[in-house]
């Protein structure tokens, strides 16, 4: 497999606050990779390391086994979608899609055939004399998108790209980012703070908090097997047990993370099964197809689910007591 | 009647309306009574309502030379100062507008004491200076004043242009290949053109009716506001004069209408885009 | 395609402080050298004291200057009498400005807005000599408000008020009455535009809420709308106090034979040949506006700029 991009013990300070500290990541050729995290994790200044927009104080950076560490990002054959598309606003969408090719000194008709191939490709035919501010943002979601892939980079950056837009057009976005990535067979580097957005669309996840990688895999094994409680936390919906907890109430010896879904709401007739708990029924949220339930007994906090069967009438009440169980297969063992 | 309630409460009231209409007259009508005196046949006061109506002291205002001297001398150091204001103001918005370091305060603070500080501070402290260091009085000394005070405005508009400017476009522009230089002739002229424009306009028109910080480093040259300051402390010239002031007041409406146009538009393109 | 051209602008661009440092020079040295170098200078004249005998300045370290400043009664009273007047002039410029700035912020359409703002910035930019000529030939004895009184029988009015101590005169152009409206009348603009951008940035909801909450019109306005503007006129009062305490054109032209800051300035170092003293009246607008500032900046009067 080629390697896309390898960043080696990038370290980086603003001030005193510590942006990124010792990141090791690889990316494959072709890899659609998400650098997932919450705000002030270091993610976009990863981004901007790879770019080239911010430079690393100690570390390397390369992108097809070559060292771009120290070559500016007008060199660098990778291109970025920025969060506020930063359209330049006294030029035209086709000025805008353009712009690279001019900087190239490509020949004229190039450009235009060029222009007209990958507006058409973003569903932008039409809109070539529109100013960024006449457009609408997904539309000018389109042009950025446009005017990055004209240059048919290596590698496209987007930093936060959907950000900026209402929910509905976002899952349309999504899969059209998905189809352009197979279409152009390019690695994207995303970076997101949405997890849903981050598990649909990647083929592999980078979770960033505190400026460290907590943990790189496939968002199956993310969801699945969390490495730390700060991963089980951030993705999906989970359930933490301390150490202390664990060995207390259920005689385990490591904190451990347990899913909603993997927690069962027993009836009297049900066989015991390797953990048990006898909770009380706090908070009921109505999640459309299935009802979450929020469970406590002292220190001890539970979330489960429960499907909505048409058959049956919903019976579970706030404040009524009820009997969880799960077994080991389910649960992940996390470092407290 | 819930409607009347809330019909009620978005409109102005009455007084409002009038204290609004009352600060704009206040702010405009005196400027019409100079255009009506420019066309006065008394001579000797300020008679209200004037006896009668001529054109005639305009066209003895284009006779005179030594008006048409001090206009020349006005204009020729707004446009100098106006140029040098332009360079240094945006040389100082580019370096200051992201930029933190130690002093970067101050320096702001520097550039703005100009205009902060009474004109006579500024002008006492020049001539002064001019005098230690044995400079003689000439259109020159009258621009360095001049610069010092006009590039505050050329800053500020820059600075404003800066702060509602994306970030990224200098990045993006450098993401899609272009170098530095390309990046400033193709993304950062363009975009700051107008905000230079309209605050060398300004800087323009501020600088063609200074008189304070003129009075104290002109020595014997006459600009226009200085011509027109003699005639209001010891008024020989009164409709003259009126002629004058109807002249200064379309020489300078004509850049800050011109640089209000220009803001404008993009204070337009900034508000659809949010 | 690489020249030393496109070397050296990747060098800068690697080194941005050193692009930084090219950008700042010009406008650093200009400031820097010409500007403050010629203020210190003159204001470090405070220091120093005219010998009485020979007129000349004596360039010795001493506080006999800054002493007499303060201890002729003649010097406080212009003193007093220059922070009185842009005082009053403040208030008068917010009182009159206000509903302008509110009417402007809250009940405009756009369009009406940019007409409101032209009304304001042209004003603000064009000349301040025309402007102050105006009002003489306004407040001249044969001039409008003269006519205008008389034709509404009220010229006895005019000279009842013309007859009262301190601010009447001989005439409005010879009063401070007269005088403090050409202040208030060319230094306004500088009071709208901050008072307007600190209503435009109280949001509407915050309005809605108080008659929500069963606040009548005007308790809204005393309790949430004036309290949200007072940054916007601390700041706009910068402008024009500042600027009324050191203008000697307007005392000059319309004022009494009594001196103001500005003109206390322009004879010391004029006629008088006494820069010493000129200098240590000047540093008087510049610590009262620091002072000033100092607690303008604690009322978030900068958040309004």
């Amino acid at each position: 497999m080629i390697k896309a991009l390898e960043l080696k013990n990038i370290n980086k300070k603003f001030n005193e606050t510590v942006a990124l500290d010792k990141i090791h990541l690889e990316i494959n050729d072709g890899e659609f990779f998400s650098l997932l995290g919450p705000s002030g994790s270091g993610k976009t200044t990863c981004l901007k390391v790879i770019g080239g927009f911010e430079q690393p104080d100690s570390g390397n950076v390369s992108l097809f086994n070559e060292n771009v560490t120290d070559i500016p990002p007008f060199k660098r054959n990778v291109n970025t979608v920025f969060q506020d598309y930063a359209l330049f606003p006294h030029m035209n969408v086709e000025e805008n899609v353009c712009y690279s090719l001019k900087i190239k000194k490509i020949p004229k008709i190039e450009q235009e055939s060029q222009v007209e191939e990958i507006l058409s490709t973003v569903k932008l035919t039409g809109y070539e004399k529109r100013k960024p501010s006449e457009l609408s943002g997904g539309q000018r979601q389109r042009v950025a998108l446009a005017r990055s892939l004209i240059n048919k980079p290596k590698i496209l950056l987007l930093d936060e790209p959907l950000g900026a837009l209402d929910l509905k057009l976002r899952e349309q976005m999504q899969i059209e980012l998905k189809n352009l990535q197979r279409q152009f067979q390019i690695t994207f580097i995303y970076v997101t703070h949405d997890q849903q957005e981050a598990l649909s669309m990647s083929d592999r996840i980078a979770i960033f908090n505190d400026g460290k990688i907590e943990q790189v895999d496939t968002p199956d094994n993310i969801y699945k097997n969390p490495k730390t409680a700060f991963v089980a936390d951030f993705i999906g919906t989970t359930s933490l047990v301390s150490k202390q907890l664990a060995a207390k109430l259920f005689n385990y010896n490591s904190a451990f993370s347990i899913r909603p879904e993997n927690i069962k709401i027993n009836n009297e007739q049900d066989s015991k099964s390797e953990f048990n708990a006898k909770v009380v029924v706090t908070d009921i949220q109505f999640q459309g197809s299935y009802y979450k339930i929020l469970c406590k007994a002292n220190d001890l906090t539970l979330t489960t689910l429960h499907y909505v069967d048409k058959q049956k009438t919903f019976k579970i009440n706030l404040g009524d007591s009820l009997e969880l169980s799960w077994n080991k297969i389910d649960i992940t063992n996390i470092n407290d | 009647m819930l409607f009347r309630k809330k019909k009620n409460l978005n409109e102005a009231s009455l007084g409002l309306k009038i204290g609004a209409i009352f600060g704009i007259l206040f702010l405009h009508v005196p400027l019409f009574f100079i255009i009506l005196y420019a066309f006065t046949t008394e001579d000797k006061s300020y008679q209200f309502p004037p006896p009668g109506y001529t054109l005639k002291w305009f066209s003895i205002v284009l006779g005179r030379e030594d008006i048409w001297n001090a206009v020349g001398l006005s204009l020729q150091v707004a446009l100098i100062s106006t140029l040098s204001a332009i360079v240094l103001g945006t040389l100082a918005a580019a370096a200051l507008f992201k930029a933190s370091f130690f002093g970067r305060d101050y320096i702001t603070l520097l550039i703005i004491l100009p205009i902060a500080l009474p004109g006579i501070i500024t002008g006492i402290s020049l001539r002064s200076a001019f005098g230690v260091a044995g400079i003689p009085f000439s259109t020159w000394t009258i621009i360095i004043g001049h610069a010092t005070f006009c590039m505050v405005v050329v800053y500020n508009n820059v600075v404003a242009r800066l702060r509602r400017s994306s970030p990224n476009l200098i990045q993006a522009s450098m993401d899609l290949g272009a170098n530095n230089i390309q990046t400033f002739f193709y993304v950062i002229l363009p975009n700051l053109g107008t905000a230079i424009l309209a605050g060398g306009m300004l800087a323009f028109a501020l600088s063609f009716d200074e008189v304070i910080v003129t009075t104290f480093t002109a020595g014997q040259q006459t600009t226009l506001p200085i011509w027109m300051l003699s005639e209001l402390i010891r008024p020989r010239q009164r409709p003259i004069t009126n002629v004058v002031a109807v002249f200064i007041i379309c020489i300078t409406f004509i850049p800050i209408l011109y640089a209000s146009y220009m803001t404008r538009n993009t204070t337009d393109t900034d508000g659809s885009s949010k | 395609m690489t020249s030393a051209l496109e070397d050296f602008s990747n060098y800068l661009y690697r080194n941005k402080h050193i692009l930084l440092l090219l950008f700042l020079l010009p406008p650093l040295l200009w400031l820097g050298i010409i500007y403050l170098g010629s203020l210190i200078v003159f204001l470090f004249h405070s220091f120093f004291y005219l010998d009485g005998f020979t007129g000349k300045v004596v360039y010795k370290i001493s506080l006999s200057t800054i002493i007499e400043l303060f201890s002729s009664p003649a010097n406080i009273d212009i003193l007093i009498r220059t922070v009185v007047l842009a005082s009053v002039v403040s208030l008068g410029a917010a009182i009159i400005g206000f509903p302008i700035a509110y009417y402007m912020a809250k009940y405009t359409t756009p369009k009406i807005k940019v007409f409101f703002y032209l009304a304001i910035m042209l004003p603000l930019w064009s000349s301040y000599l025309v402007r102050v000529y105006s009002w003489k030939l306004i407040l001249a004895k044969e001039g409008i408000i003269s006519w205008f009184l008389a034709k509404l029988h009220l010229t006895w009015l005019l000279e009842a008020i013309l007859a009262l101590p301190v601010i009447g005169g001989p005439s409005l152009s010879i009063s401070y009455l007269g005088m403090f409206l050409v202040f208030t009348y060319i230094w306004l603009p500088f009071m709208i535009l901050p008072i307007q951008a600190s209503l435009e940035r109280v949001p509407n909801s915050l309005i809605n809420a108080s008659y929500d909450l069963g606040a009548t019109k005007r308790q809204t306005f005393y309790k949430v709308i004036l309290p949200l503007a007072l940054p916007g006129i601390a700041a706009g009062s910068i402008f024009t106090f500042s600027l009324t305490l050191g203008d000697y054109i307007i005392p000059y032209i319309i004022g009494t034979s009594k001196f103001f800051i500005g003109q206390a300035v322009y004879t010391h170092q004029g006629t008088a040949g006494n820069i010493p003293l000129a200098a240590a009246f000047s540093l008087v607008p510049i610590a009262v506006m620091a002072v000033y500032i100092y607690f303008a900046k604690k009322l978030g009067a900068f958040n309004a700029l």
